[in-house]
């Protein structure tokens, strides 16, 4: 096993191992373009010093990803605060302070404004600082790199430039586009991931040329070079032109020999490569768009209402400055006591026009109390505690990488209460990348088949029915069938009973997974998730058919290209394969006894039991040919020959393919694997037929001359001529048996979906994997099953291979457009739909004359799976859809291929589990895990929904209620522009005495709060109302909390609560006496009294706001109101100098008068009371969601009445289409009907029968 | 998801502990996770109908109680221009409030209030550059005690009650706030320079006494809220009786006509609550009734019509259900 190590590897020539070539040589006519514009750059390899001047200086490798820099930070950042409305208000109002034209002092009107532009921007430069720090840790990672004389020191990626040579080693990234001149293979080829960039898993092959082969020594690089003409940077992933001018001879390049920065080297010692792009001109950065800054939904809605208020503002602004204009002109003038002169520019009786003008903009200033700039201060706050508390939840801690959630920006909390549509990548993202060897049916017999998840769940379903159901069912009619059913569902019970740690009560609700005992098993084997004792601990060999087996297991072995890397601590072997579902069979056959030890230049070493003496022994099987996996053929082959000189073509591949081959005689287990097939089709296993056919030596011989004619062939027709001699050996195949693995799911992940699919959701899976993969996903998640019709939209051969755009779109016209009609037809069938589309078939749809009818289909399917496609592409399925349906789209992925479509989305999730950062970088909230998407988005989103829309209608109502005093007031004092209120009052109101209790609300408030649910019966379950009612969701996708119903009524609540408070203050203290020594109040008086009204009317109108009181908020409302007492009392308490009219107030002149009290008890009583009526009738009579389950919980009905709540946990759920629950409706709809109809069969039966007569 | 609840059932004890153990409170923790306890009040149909029953019972009484205030409070309302002879028609009890009232007269009106430093001026005010610009007349550059244009408008109508040929008492004295007299109106500041221009405002002021003692400039100085206002001129310390007869001389100074104002004096006892105003008693046993009347319409409508609380069938996928 010694020779097996990394040496082994790096001495075979790989090149051998394949018989097809990946790649065709490049055709020579784009060649001529290089020196064209477009196709100028010209690179010197390892000469980098003449890349130091014009006109060959290209930017270095500094690779930014931040906003804005040092010089540009305070003008940018300054420019997108003063976009907002209503701080460009602000600004105007503070500069006309400076002017002496406000009523306000100007430090008055600017610190708040310096105060909430000061907190926007400070946030802003933190977040900015933070991807500052991530592209700082990006830059400064080091690769060796050429210094001169063959000596290679480390350097830092961002000092790189232009023609330097690099050395990468296995499992680094290569710091910029590189051209690879050679690796640690002899024949050049190198290994890559290419997971950030299109989020394909499998490995790319990349080979460099010949002639650079030899360069393979640090020394030969003193005396190398090389100078490479090529096209100028562009985001253009899969192609590349250019050609190498070395030793006097110019060679052809192609994509095959560019290396891509985030791209990752794997199964690959070194290679050593020159770079010829870096920094921002690779074409991975080239591929990224700058992060735009995103505004939530409320917020934008927000502006509308601000600007409503503000035309509010400008109306009343216009009656006062009019009504002081005519006043002035036709009355004043006789006020003498006023002693008007010309030298008060407010009010000129010789000029009342300028008079006007000026009271129009003070008007404008005084009454800006209707715009709440303390909103947005507020709203900042809130939603920094949001994301703190969003950050700091334990259930979204992730306890294997020690990560947990993070609101990257917390501009977005309450759209993740809105999200309609969720667009999720696929590696890394809802899969582990890791393929896990679950099933295989061998000669017929299914193995490792624990029962079907949703059987059991369907199963356990109608057990519980079964009981009703028996009793519904005549005595006479207790058909066998249902017997059986219960039988099966009492023998599912049983088995979990049995299972270690399993569930003792019954009583636990639909969803129940059998995976629980796979995560708690003793000794965990990666990429191996089997249990059958059938076939493990060799007692497979006692079965009669082991002859098939035996042969089923050495296919495993043998047929596939991988190599075997020394694992130190047992005699288990790791594997490396092209794909990870290789590595899975190579793990899975070690661990059926036929271990796949060692592979030579041309032979395989086979340690193997032999099923007759069970012994284990070495075997060595020559491999003489290697028909390699494409994706076209859809199959691999191997011929090799065992010690005794048989040869044996061994052969995997899709099932369709295999099946289509086999001889006749390899039939016998055909029906029998076939419906194996498609039960492991609909768990989203992946499958591989395996088959073999032994061959004779003489049609072997025959054979291989036209193989190896075909191979050595060189020109177009090789292709063809290889497929034809594949062809005619891969035939007559012997059906052994199917192979089954999962592409594993990361934890969580089904029962995320499902939840998210009953909070209404969709979701749509785009990757950049094969269909096949996509749609195994597409399974395993529960957006397909076998009952969901499914369009399929993709390209056929003909078409894609004459690459006419007339034909294409034809042809994707014509297939959207039929399955629209099918649609159409059955849309009253209520049956769900799904599409299936790929790459090349979306580009033809996305585009422009096309999209309108493809979106149209696709926003009406349940599900929607987009496969190959781009990273482009994603961004502009994104873009389109959040477009065209107008929804709010949530994007969600782990590589840097995702990194448009969490830009483009209104909400971007990046994973933070793996190691790429570019997503999470971009992201607007990270995951470790997918599953945390749902407490995410139904808990926190939910609140945060709620808490911000409750919060900016509050305060609209809060600033109406008090602005139109002022307005109110204004009638009284001939529109002079008189102000009720001492001015502290006014900088109080928003600052102190209304503050803290609207951010309690936005911090703490919970409709239906995430208590762990007190079930007695299920007391596993620790979940949250919330989660367990996923539909209370829809309030948010509907925005229910923030319509513009809902925004009039506050609004008018507002007016209603002003009209209130003035009126009754006029006519309760005006004009007589209103305390027992005689005084009559005066303008300090009705402006505290007022004052004292508005403070208790909006604190109290919180109190019925909030449903969820904690101390927090009793003490800020109720310690708000005390502040403004306490606040008068302090205030009065200065010398007069400093308290004006308000001095000795409270003691002396209002606390004692028993009217003050009683005014204030009525007004807030009556101005409440509109609302209260409105709440109590609402919940009365048209209660909503979350009401009733409030109500549940109040009457603690979840105690009580657990039957109760758990149907209407079911019911809650029964609208969906896609996910885990619908499948086990539909499961449970199939049982019944077949329960049905037998039922029907045997009652006719007995009704037909003689005896019944 | 219940799929993870056996795992995580067992994990989460132990989650849920770990922070704690680390040195945080408890209630910080309880914090963070939002799980503080919390009282969650639902507003159920035996808290609206309570409720409104309580407001009801509380509401009306006061009102009454208010209204009986009010009603026991007489008031003599007599708008004056050159005489005016009130007549008493019920018994007035001792003291009785005599106030002045104007109509369309705007004290409040900002130009009054621009060099906002009423008290301050009055106090300290030799400081002469907070007066020149507002100031009616500066003779001379010299400042002017008091200053503002609500003093230089200083109401200066006087009026003499004579009941059967003798003269009644009127007690001007404590009819200012005291913390105007005490803090605001300087002991030691004399009027100086005041209303000696060519151009008089309102009434003079004897320049012998000081600003804290001349209570009707206090008074007058108090800015009125509203357009029309009353103010305070003194007190009858006699009991009036039903029948008198009162003679007003008015020494009718002050012109209100150039603008159309209105003088009024009014003669008014008080109550514990001030004066005559009903509106407070009835806006109380208004919505006092009003809320009995909303309660009993509730409780009608929830026994015609009872909705279960907590019931299920009003969740929105089973209304849907029934609908659809």
């Amino acid at each position: 096993m010694v020779e097996s190590s990394g040496r082994t590897k790096g001495k075979l020539r790989w090149s051998k191992l394949y018989s097809f070539s990946c790649f065709r040589a490049t055709t020579g006519d784009v060649q001529e373009l290089i020196g064209q514009p477009g196709f100028s750059r010209v690179v010197f390899g390892n000469e980098p010093q003449l890349h130091k001047t014009k006109p060959f200086k290209y930017t270095n490798n500094y690779v930014s990803t931040t906003k804005y820099n040092v010089v540009t930070f305070l003008p940018i950042a300054l420019f997108e605060q003063f976009r907002r409305v209503a701080n460009l208000y602000f600004l105007l109002t503070a500069c006309l302070s400076v002017v002496n034209l406000a009523p306000y002092s100007p430090s008055s009107l600017i610190a708040p404004l310096v105060f909430v532009v000061g907190i926007s921007m400070l946030k802003e430069a933190v977040e900015d600082w933070q991807r500052f720090l991530q592209d700082l840790s990006v830059n400064n990672r080091s690769v060796k790199t050429h210094l001169g004389n063959g000596i290679f020191v480390d350097k830092l990626w961002k000092e790189l430039c232009v023609g330097d040579v690099v050395r990468v080693s296995k499992d680094e990234y290569f710091p910029s586009d590189l051209l690879l001149l050679s690796s640690s293979y002899e024949d050049g080829v190198c290994y890559v991931e290419t997971m950030n960039l299109d989020g394909e898993t499998s490995l790319k092959i990349k080979r460099c040329l010949e002639t650079t082969l030899g360069v393979n020594e640090e020394k030969e690089f003193t005396r190398f070079k090389a100078s490479i003409r090529c096209e100028d940077p562009n985001p253009n992933l899969y192609t590349f032109v250019g050609n190498l001018e070395f030793e006097n001879r110019s060679y052809p390049l192609c994509p095959a020999q560019v290396l891509l920065r985030d791209s990752k080297l794997r199964n690959t010692d070194y290679i050593y490569g020159v770079v010829i792009f870096s920094g921002h001109d690779t074409k991975a950065v080239r591929n990224s768009t700058r992060s735009p800054s995103k505004r939530s939904r409320i917020e934008r809605k927000m502006d509308y209402i601000i600007y409503l208020l503000f035309s509010i503002l400008v109306l009343i602004s216009f009656i006062s400055s009019i009504g002081s204009a005519l006043v002035l002109k036709y009355d004043m003038v006789k006020w003498w006591y006023l002693h008007l002169q010309n030298d008060d520019r407010y009010f000129n009786p010789s000029n009342p026009v300028v008079s006007a003008i000026l009271q129009f903009i003070r008007a404008l200033i005084l009454y800006g109390y209707l715009i709440p700039i303390s909103l947005y201060v507020s709203i900042e706050v809130v939603k920094v505690l949001q994301a703190m508390l969003i950050n700091k939840d334990i259930e979204m801690y992730d306890e294997v990488t020690c990560k947990s959630v993070k609101a990257r920006t917390s501009n977005l909390n309450e759209e993740l209460g809105q999200v309609e549509m969720i667009l999720s990548d696929k590696t890394g993202t809802l899969t582990c990348n890791q393929m896990e060897f679950r099933k295989c049916s061998i000669a017929g017999i299914s193995y490792g088949g624990d029962i079907n998840e949703v059987d059991l769940a369907a199963s356990r379903r109608m057990n519980a029915d079964v009981e009703a159901y028996r009793f519904s069912v005549h005595d006479s009619d207790t058909t066998s069938q249902s017997y059986e059913m219960f039988e099966f569902s009492v023998a599912d019970i049983n088995a979990q009973k049995a299972a270690p740690g399993g569930h003792e009560d019954m009583a636990i609700p639909i969803l129940e997974n059998s995976k629980i005992s796979n995560v708690r098993k003793e000794t965990f084997i990666k990429g191996f998730n089997f249990r059958d004792d059938r076939l493990l601990n060799k007692n497979w060999i006692h079965k009669s058919n082991s002859n098939d087996m035996t042969m089923f297991f050495r296919v495993m072995a043998l047929c596939h290209t991988g190599i075997p890397v020394e694992d130190d601590h047992t005699d288990k072997l790791k594997y490396e394969a092209e794909s990870p579902e290789e590595v899975a069979f190579l793990i899975a056959s070690q661990e059926f006894g036929f271990q796949f030890c060692r592979r030579a230049q041309s032979t395989m070493v086979l340690k193997e039991v032999d099923p007759s003496s069970g012994k284990e022994m070495e075997r060595e099987y020559k491999l003489l040919n290697l028909l390699e996996f494409s994706s076209s053929r859809k199959r691999m082959s191997v011929i090799v020959s065992d010690e005794d000189g048989q040869i044996f073509l061994l052969c995997k591949g899709a099932d369709s393919i295999i099946f289509s081959r086999l001889g006749e005689n390899g039939r016998s287990y055909q029906q029998e694997t076939t419906s194996h097939l498609s039960s492991y089709a609909e768990d989203g296993l992946r499958t591989l037929a395996f088959a073999y056919r032994k061959l004779e030596e003489g049609e072997y011989q025959h054979w291989n001359l036209i193989f190896t004619k075909a191979k050595t062939t060189v020109g177009p027709q090789r292709e063809e001529l290889l497929e034809k001699a594949s062809e005619m050996i891969e035939k007559d195949l012997i059906l052994l048996g199917v192979a089954a693995v999962e592409d594993k799911l990361q934890k969580g992940v089904p029962e995320c979906i499902d939840k998210l699919a009953q909070a209404g959701l969709k979701i749509w899976l785009l990757t950049g994997d094969k269909k096949e993969t996509a749609i195994n996903i597409g399974f395993a998640c529960s957006l397909l099953r076998q009952d969901i019709k499914q369009f399929d939209i993709s390209m056929s051969k003909e078409v894609e291979s004459n690459n006419q755009l007339q034909a294409m779109k034809a042809e994707v016209l014509e297939k959207i457009g039929s399955s629209y009609q099918l649609m159409c037809e059955e849309s009253n069938k209520d049956s769900p739909f799904s599409l299936v589309i790929d790459g090349k078939a979306l580009e033809i749809a996305l585009r422009n004359d096309v999209k309108d009818q493809f979106l149209q289909l696709a926003v009406n399917c349940a599900s929607v799976i987009c496969c190959r496609v781009s990273p482009k592409q994603k961004a502009l399925i994104t873009r389109l859809v959040k477009k065209y349906t107008g929804k709010t789209t949530l994007a969600i992925g782990d590589g840097a291929n995702d990194v448009g479509m969490i830009q483009e989305a209104d909400i971007g999730v990046g994973i933070s589990g793996m190691e790429g950062m570019q997503a999470v970088m971009a992201s607007d909230f990270s995951l470790p895990q997918f599953r945390f998407l749902e407490r995410l988005l139904i808990v926190h989103g939910h609140w945060c929904y709620k808490r911000i829309s409750k919060m900016v209608l509050y305060f609209v109502y809060k600033n109406i209620a008090f602005g139109l005093t002022l307005f109110y007031y204004e009638l009284y004092t001939s529109f002079s522009g008189e102000v009720l209120y001492d001015d502290w009052y006014m900088v109080m109101f928003n600052v102190m005495l209304t503050s803290l209790p609207v951010i309690s609300l936005g911090v703490f408030e919970q409709d239906v709060s995430s208590d762990l649910c007190l079930q007695l019966l299920t007391a596993n379950l620790l979940h949250s109302a919330m989660q367990q009612f996923p539909a209370l969701y829809r309030q948010g996708q509907k925005n229910v909390y923030f319509s513009w119903s809902r925004i009039i009524g506050w609004i008018l609540n507002g007016v209603v609560a002003s009209l209130v408070i003035f009126l009754s203050n006029i006519y309760i203290l005006s004009p007589t006496a209103f305390r027992e020594n005689g005084q009559v109040s005066d303008i300090a008086h009705l402006g505290a009294i007022t004052y004292t009204c508005i403070i208790w009317t909006v604190n109290c109108q919180m109190a019925l706001v909030i449903t969820h009181f904690t101390w927090i908020q009793h003490l800020f409302i109720w310690g708000s109101i005390l502040l403004w007492y306490t606040f008068l009392f302090l205030y009065g308490a200065l010398p007069p100098d400093y308290s004006h009219r308000t001095f000795h107030l409270l003691l002396e002149a209002v606390g004692p008068a028993p009217l003050y009290w009683m005014v204030t008890l009525l007004v807030v009583i009556v101005s409440l009371l509109p609302y209260f009526l409105h709440i109590a009738i609402q919940r009365s009579f048209f209660p909503m969601d979350d009401h009733v389950i409030q109500e549940m919980k109040y009457y603690r009905k979840d105690v009580t009445e657990n039957q109760i709540w758990l149907r209407e946990q079911h019911n809650s759920q029964i609208m969906t289409q896609i996910g885990f629950s619908a499948r086990v409706d539909a499961r449970v709809q199939a049982f019944r009907g077949q329960l049905h109809q037998r039922k029907i069969l045997i009652q006719r039966s007995v009704t037909n029968s003689p005896i019944y007569k | 998801m219940e799929v993870e609840g056996g795992s995580r059932s067992a994990g989460a004890g132990e989650d849920r502990t770990i922070p704690i153990q680390s040195g945080q409170p408890m209630a910080f923790f309880q914090f963070t996770q939002q799980n503080l306890p919390a009282c969650k009040p639902v507003l159920t149909p035996a808290w609206v109908i309570t409720a409104c029953l309580l407001m009801g019972f509380i509401f009306i009484p006061i009102g009454l109680v208010t209204l009986r205030a009010s009603h026991s409070v007489i008031e003599i309302v007599d708008q004056y221009d050159t005489e005016c002879v009130p007549e008493v028609h019920k018994y007035m009890k001792a003291p009785i409030y005599i106030y002045y009232q104007l109509d369309n007269y705007y004290q409040n009106h900002r130009r009054n209030q621009i060099p906002n430093v009423v008290g301050f001026c009055l106090c300290i005010c030799f400081d002469s550059k907070l007066t020149p610009r507002y100031l009616p007349e500066s003779n001379h550059g010299l400042p002017i005690v008091p200053c503002g244009l609500i003093a230089w408008s200083f109401f200066n109508d006087t009026f003499k009650f004579i009941r059967e040929r003798t003269e009644l008492m009127v007690n001007r004295k404590n009819i200012a706030w005291k913390s105007d007299r005490d803090h605001k109106f300087g002991k030691q500041v004399y009027p100086f320079n005041f209303q000696n221009g060519t151009f008089t405002g309102g009434g003079s002021l004897d320049p012998s006494i000081p600003l804290s003692d001349q209570e009707d400039l206090i008074v007058w100085m108090r800015t009125a809220a509203l357009p029309s206002f009353r103010k305070l001129y003194g007190r009858i310390e006699e009991d009036l009786d039903e029948g008198d007869l009162l003679e007003v001389h008015v020494m009718n100074n002050y012109n209100t006509y150039s603008f159309g104002g209105k003088k009024k004096l009014v003669l008014s006892t008080l109550s514990w609550l001030g004066g005559k105003n009903d509106f407070p008693g009835l806006a109380y046993v208004f919505i006092g009734c009003s809320s009995i009347i909303i309660s009993i319409v509730f409780m009608l409508l929830h026994v015609k019509n009872p909705r279960a609380y907590g019931e299920t069938a009003y969740l929105s996928w089973n209304r849907k259900s029934i609908s659809g």
